[in-house]
């Protein structure tokens, strides 16, 4: 389906999520992030944003111990950054998919 | 003579042993597999091990046995590979080297990198059933166990089996209903991903039988710490769920062969090629099962695939021509749901869980649906296993690529 936001049309999935990457910008990002009560965004959030998309674009899954070892921020901070489900919330503020199960 | 070099006699290594062998001539090409252990398990028996469900006995065999004749196999730990002198060091043994190496390593608990987990809880209330210790020692103290708090826990993606720890839970339901003890105990299901069921069209499907069964579920939560004192799983964002029972299944990593060699990324998965299971690095290493870092359910059912593949493209490899850009990630798996009952999922990279029936889309077991005939199908896989599957005999109607189901064919 499609969605107006931050003057773009983006094509998001049942869940919110985008399904084409490359339609993000940092100003889809700042509106994302509002809708889920995260923000504003500061230098820290966009560190991990921009680690998620270039995870993403290299074909890598991305976990939350990964993220805490990567060095981009410590797991605490991260939980500050975007509370409650922190790694689905980054995930769909930076325009990648929602990390899965198999089923 | 050339050498074909096989690490890891596992489910992957053991099929690939057997596929290579009746296709790679015997006077051009020995094929040798090394394997730490001289005994091959038969790994989906761990789930119902600690509910009594299969004796020991009937998940145990030789290695040397399961692998053909005529491929020579290396009962020693792996060290170190050396992709630069196409050699593997062993260890208390000569290096081997290799023309063309298969790497089948797979993947193992690390509860030590939790910190707390292998504290003075481990194995008295803290279990794991990824091991054959780890299953005995917990069907032993189920056997006693007189309820309480279960708490049935996933530390981190990715898991061997990803749905193993759901199906535990409800094993465990059953389990205790059987007993007369369901009332006595809290059955609660802790995960890092945001539900029991993350894709649509499976939360869609199942999503009523935590609920239908009475067992409480916490999502989201990535574990920090066990306090085995206090006998609590806290979290980072300082949630904390009281246990009596810990079954928790730690993270998992690949071997430490693989970090050696600097060969792996932070869980020493090594970089794989998701279509044609060619290391990234290195041209003459394949890579396959859950030693890969493909994105797909590590399952013997997932390395059956692959090896079907994986086989095609050494042969194009050792001809000098194109490799196949093949595996889809098709993984099928039984889930048991309880009560002898089962359901029967088939998905791949792009394509989700999907209904209608199997095998050949018409066959007698359900898709995305309880029956008893997909539980009775689990319990026969056994079989299936140690003489079909890992012996690369054909399975009819399962092929390795994903059967496109029919809602998404393009139109004609």
């Amino acid at each position: 389906m499609q969605k107006t936001i931050a003057g773009a049309t983006i094509d998001v999935n049942e869940e919110g999520f985008l399904t084409d990457p490359s339609q993000w910008n940092e100003a889809v990002a700042a509106a994302l992030a509002a809708e889920e009560s995260v923000g504003p965004l500061t230098e820290a959030h966009w560190k991990v944003l921009h680690h998620l998309r270039a995870k993403h674009a290299a074909g890598e899954e991305v976990t939350i111990r990964q993220l805490g070892k990567s060095g981009v921020v410590t797991t605490k901070d991260l939980y500050a950054l975007f509370p409650n489900g922190p790694l689905k919330k980054a995930a769909r503020i930076a325009g990648v998919p929602k990390p899965v199960g198999c089923i | 003579m050339k050498n074909l070099l096989i690490l890891g006699a596992g489910t992957a290594g053991t099929m690939m042993a057997h596929h290579l062998r009746k296709r790679l001539p015997r006077g051009e090409w020995r094929i040798t597999a090394v394997d730490r252990s001289e005994d091959h398990y038969y790994q989906p028996g761990f789930l119902f091990l600690p509910f009594g469900m299969i004796d020991e006995s009937a998940i145990v065999k030789k290695t040397r046995d399961l692998l053909p004749r005529d491929v020579d196999f290396v009962a020693a730990p792996v060290e170190r590979i050396d992709p630069a002198a196409r050699q593997v060091h062993l260890a208390g043994r000569e290096p081997i080297a290799y023309d063309l190496l298969i790497v089948a390593t797979g993947s193992h608990i690390a509860p030590e990198e939790t910190e707390g987990m292998t504290g003075p809880g481990w194995r008295r209330d803290v279990f794991d059933f990824y091991t054959f210790e780890g299953a005995r020692a917990l069907r032993d103290r189920l056997a006693a166990w007189q309820g309480g708090k279960l708490v049935v826990h996933v530390t981190e993606m990715p898991i061997k089996c990803p749905v193993a720890p759901l199906e535990f839970s409800f094993l465990a339901d059953t389990f205790f209903q059987n007993r007369g003890l369901r009332d006595r105990v809290e059955i609660t299901y802790v995960t890092p991903l945001s539900g029991a069921f993350t894709k649509p069209k499976a939360s869609k499907a199942l999503g009523h039988l935590l609920a239908d069964k009475g067992i409480a579920l916490e999502a989201d939560f990535a574990i920090e710490r066990v306090d085995a004192d206090r006998r609590v799983i806290v979290s980072y964002d300082e949630r904390e769920i009281p246990y009596d029972l810990l079954v928790t299944t730690p993270l998992n990593m690949g071997s430490e062969a693989i970090a050696a060699s600097g060969m792996g990324d932070d869980l020493n998965f090594i970089p794989t090629h998701r279509h044609t299971l060619q290391s990234r690095d290195y041209p003459d290493i394949f890579v396959i099962g859950d030693a890969t870092n493909v994105p797909a359910s590590k399952a013997g059912s997932v390395a059956h695939f692959e090896a079907e593949t994986l086989t095609d493209n050494i042969l194009l490899h050792i001809a000098g021509r194109p490799l196949k850009e093949e595996f889809d990630g098709h993984s099928n798996c039984f889930i048991e749901s309880g009560g002898g009952k089962a359901l029967l999922i088939d998905f791949s990279y792009d394509i989700e869980p999907h209904e209608g029936g199997f095998p050949f889309g018409w066959g007698p077991l359900r898709l995305l649906r309880e029956s008893r005939l997909n539980h009775w199908g689990k319990l026969a896989f056994r079989w299936v296993y140690w003489h079909l599957l890992l012996k690369a005999r054909p399975l009819p109607g399962i092929s390795r690529n994903k059967r496109v189901p029919k809602d998404l064919r393009p139109a004609a």
